[in-house]
């Protein structure tokens, strides 16, 4: 598709995301570590809704949505409060989920935010705080099951939902929006997005008429780039396709997810919850968290282009994910080499990773080690083709980095033999120390002899240095 | 045979009359010992209890047994008090008659032809029928002062937020206030002293400081400021009712309280609100009660949707499926804003306009009930009519603050009931007046 073919092509995301950091559910003591669990274990009078039963809401939730409300420059909500939405359905033990509303005096958490992206800035509309439902099972499938099984477990975990503005231009851009987002809320510590079904997107596409079409339920962030491309494409060919049709247009509109999630949106029956008081936040509290935030993403791009001065290309590489970026700084603090370390992190780790479909926390070099080598370099003990060559060997062999290195000096000839092989080689070739006298390219002559006579085994540097002291 | 279960005995027999209770007890030894030591309780069905049946007097809950206590239920063991049974009430204290019950209706002690009032009618027909000394009821609109004005005996609905709502069966939780019910003021005091405790289980119990309400009983009342809104004997107000109330007002002007009559304009909206408020929170309170989890079971269905269907539909009676569907009404879009936005509206107005007469005023007096106990079966087929009952107790639960009624004279040998309200968490006033007004109405309840 060419890059023309988005012209006039708006997307807004809707973004769950699992307050996964969290012990315990988010309007009860249960236990919100769900996953692997056998099911309807993780459960109280709560989150199944017995009569008589009262939410009470989670304070550490609270505090990792007005977290992520602040990390996405949105205004945190002195006076929020929680809405129930109702409908009948199986997964849902209270049938209504308690969430936020923007209407009737709902007041979400956070509202009004902006996220920078290098394809351009979205702006959040708001971020919402709402429990996830129970989980419906099949036995085989779907369609051939007699029965449905529900697990409880997952009913009232916490969720944020971050509701963007429809400033998205591009599928590419969405893909690149969600990696922001979700480096965001991982370097913040509070969404673990390799767990599965933490993350979550909707998208809304429209096209220049004003169209606008629902996605629901993309199962990963890969798939949202697939989607859009797909929903666009299968839009403009419709388009294209029915310039005289009009009518078969609308007849096909009408079908579409849209409407029919229009009509849900205003049959859920919003309402406050009479259960949970607003919250009363104040300026004070959300600046305890303004202060506590760690650094994001945006800003540690800065310093790594700035302060570190690494290439745009490459610190952005790095900061896209949080382990990565940390794992560069920590080598840092054994060996100063950033030019050294972030080359190999960013292309030879993270490709030979990639390749070997390996995720970056499961790489099993210590910062420690990867800095030994690059300090090995700094010392010219070694050359940056054997470290890079020590460093390939023992991603794919396993072998430690200390080990291979260990090898590698013992296999060279000590600093302190070098001077008398020296010796000997312009003993043994007289012209060719007059020659490299008179001309600087001749020394690699004398280089090479070493390098013969050593069998490849010394420092090459070392010996060009100790070759340059006898010219002078 | 101990005192206590031939005691017990004598009320299971006395019950096949009024039927206060829907269950009883098995009348375990409470061993703890406290300020309720000795003292037997009934405990309307919408308050759970664990291990007994609570059935909200509906089908739905016909064999529901809680596996918690409400934290009421927990404070009053701890207080050793003898749980007898679970009271009988309107279905989801939908009502102010105790007639829409799936359990059958309670008779009115004083008079077995006529109702007990609602919605807490079983309880307040427990006391004054003799069959406990005490009773919780729950007050949405009126539904524990109501019945204990029909019943002759003190009611009072805590300020909203007083007393923790863990383990209360919600019909409009906004409103409602679980609250103590007995044969005189002090043991109203001491029963509310019992259950008026913070629980961080209820995110609207507000902790406030303990008060010893036994205590206040015999305060002077003389210069408190009393108003008199005129909107609470307006039409519909059964002369007789009027008469006994001015005349209970008049002695506690003589007693030297200053009595000002005042207009409260918002009053006339109250009724409207109420209904629109506790409705539309009913329909979604309500709709837990699918059959899945608990509750009626129907059988098997060919779909959910199906199954949910059957079994609300057997499982409801009249009167809480016409709520539900007015609730789902009003919440609806396109009648939202013309119905429940609205009703907030009018609530807030009323809530300002209370707390204006309150920088001035000490309490507000009137009638509980606009007319003495009515008839079985007179109201029933006029659901209206039964809603106008509720005229002068609902405005106490739209503005969140306490009332009590305490039992002020007789007409035609049946129960009328004074009305007092006061500022949120003035409890003490209104028990203090109630107390005064034992002491100069000239009779004693039995
Ligand atoms: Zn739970």
């Amino acid at each position: 598709m060419l890059s023309n073919d988005f012209d006039g092509v708006k997307i807004g995301l809707e973004i769950h995301c699992q307050l996964t950091a969290l012990n315990t559910k988010m309007f009860c003591n249960c236990s919100s570590d769900y996953r692997g669990k056998p099911p309807n274990t993780l459960l109280c009078t709560v989150c199944t809704g017995l009569p008589g039963a009262l939410p009470v809401l989670n304070k550490r939730a609270l505090e990792a949505a007005i977290k992520i409300g602040l990390a996405l420059n949105c205004k945190i909500s002195n006076n929020s409060n929680f809405f129930r939405k109702n409908y009948f359905y199986p997964d849902s033990p209270k049938n209504y989920q308690i969430t936020q509303y923007d209407k009737a005096g709902g007041e979400a958490i956070a509202n009004n935010g902006t996220v920078e992206t290098n394809l351009g800035s979205v702006r959040i509309t708001r971020i919402q705080m709402e429990e996830d439902p129970g989980k419906l099972q099949y036995e085989g499938s779907i369609t051939t099951s007699s029965n449905t099984l529900i697990d409880y477990n997952r009913a009232g975990i916490s969720l944020v939902e971050i509701v963007t503005e429809p400033d998205i231009v591009s599928p590419k851009h969405a893909r690149e929006f969600l990696n922001t987002i979700q480096s965001i809320v991982e370097t913040i510590g509070e969404c673990d997005s390799k767990l599965d079904g933490s993350m979550r997107a909707d998208a809304n596409v429209s096209i220049s008429d004003g169209r606008r079409v629902e996605i629901k339920n993309i199962s990963s962030f890969k798939e949202v780039e697939r989607a859009l491309n797909f929903e666009i494409t299968r839009q403009k060919t419709i388009q294209a396709a029915s310039k005289m049709e009009t009518r078969h247009w609308d007849d096909v509109r009408r079908v579409t997810v849209t409407l029919r999630v229009k009509e849900d949106e205003e049959g859920y029956r919003y309402f406050p919850d009479p259960d949970l008081p607003p919250m009363n936040i104040s300026e004070n509290y959300i600046d305890e968290f303004r202060q506590s935030l760690p650094e994001l993403p945006d800003k540690r791009l800065k310093r790594f282009t700035k302060e570190i001065k690494l290439s745009e290309e490459i610190a952005r590489i790095l900061i896209r994910n949080k382990i990565v970026a940390d794992y560069f700084e920590e080598t840092l603090t054994h060996e100063y080499n950033p030019k050294l370390l972030s080359g190999w992190i960013a292309t030879d780790i993270m490709g030979y990773l990639n390749r070997n479909n390996v995720e970056f926390s499961d790489l099993p070099i210590e910062s420690k080690a990867l800095a030994s080598l690059a300090k090995s370099v700094s010392d010219s003990k070694i050359n940056d083709s054997t470290a890079k060559a020590i460093l390939l060997k023992s991603l794919s062999s396993g072998t430690t980095i200390g080990d291979l290195l260990k090898s590698e000096l013992d296999n060279l000839v000590s600093f302190d033999d070098l001077p008398k092989i020296i010796d000997t080689v312009i003993s043994d070739n007289p012209k060719a120390l007059e020659d490299a006298k008179n001309d600087s390219q001749a020394i690699h002559f004398l280089i090479g002899q070493v390098m013969k006579v050593t069998k490849g085994r010394a420092n090459h540097s070392k010996v060009k240095e100790l070759i340059e002291t006898k010219l002078k | 045979m101990s005192q206590l279960s031939s005691q017990f005995e004598e009320i299971k027999e006395k019950n096949q009359t009024i039927n206060a209770y829907i269950t009883f007890s098995d009348l375990s030894d409470n061993t703890s010992n406290g300020k309720l030591s000795g003292k037997t309780i009934a405990i309307k069905d919408t308050i759970s209890t664990a291990g007994l049946r609570t059935t909200c007097a509906s089908k739905m809950l016909e064999n529901y047994i809680p596996p918690f206590d409400a934290h009421v239920v927990s404070l009053l063991k701890n207080q050793g008090a003898t749980i007898l049974g679970k009271a009988n009430c309107d279905e989801f204290a939908m009502g102010s008659s105790t007639e829409h019950s799936a359990f059958g209706v309670t008779r009115n002690p004083h008079d077995l032809e006529r109702v007990p009032g609602g919605s807490s009618g079983g309880s307040a027909a427990a006391v004054a029928g003799n069959l406990a000394d005490l009773a919780l009821g729950s007050d949405t609109g009126g539904s524990i002062r109501c019945p204990a004005s029909f019943c002759g005996i003190v009611g009072l609905k805590p300020t909203y937020g007083l007393v923790s709502r863990y383990g209360l069966i919600a019909y409009g939780n906004s409103l409602e206030q679980i609250g103590p019910m007995a044969k005189n003021v002090h043991d109203c005091a001491l029963l509310l002293e019992c259950i008026s405790d913070y629980d961080n289980r209820d995110a609207t119990c507000v902790n406030t400081k303990k008060i010893k309400y036994t205590e206040h009983l015999d305060d002077d009342i003389s210069n408190m400021k009393i108003a008199v809104p005129k909107e609470f004997f307006g039409t519909g107000t059964d002369p007789k009712v009027e008469e006994t109330v001015r005349n209970t007002i008049d002695k506690l002007a003589s007693e030297g309280a200053i009595v000002e009559e005042i207009n409260i304009e918002s009053i006339k909206y109250s009724l409207a609100a109420y209904y629109i408020i506790a409705m539309s929170e009913a329909s979604s309170n309500l709709a837990r009660f699918d059959g899945l989890r608990y509750g009626l079971h129907t059988g098997k269905s060919k779909d959910w949707n199906e199954l949910f269907s059957n079994n609300r539909k057997s499982g409801f009676g009249f009167e809480v499926k016409r709520r539900i569907m007015l609730g789902t009404f009003a919440l609806s879009s396109g009648y939202f804003d013309e119905y429940y936005i609205k009703a907030q509206k009018v609530r807030s107005i009323i809530t300002n306009d209370f707390k204006k007469i309150f920088d001035k005023f000490d309490a507000i007096v009137g009638p509980t009930m606009p007319t003495l106990p009515f008839k079985l079966g007179e109201k029933l087929t006029n659901p209206l009519s039964m809603y106008m009952s509720d005229i002068d107790t609902v405005s106490a639960n739209l503005a969140g603050i306490p009332s009590i009624s305490v039992p002020c004279g007789y007409s035609d040998n049946l129960p009328i009931g004074i009305q007092i309200m006061s500022s949120h968490f003035e409890e003490k006033t209104l028990l203090n007046l109630g107390s005064k007004i034992e002491q100069i109405r000239g009779f004693d309840v039995e």
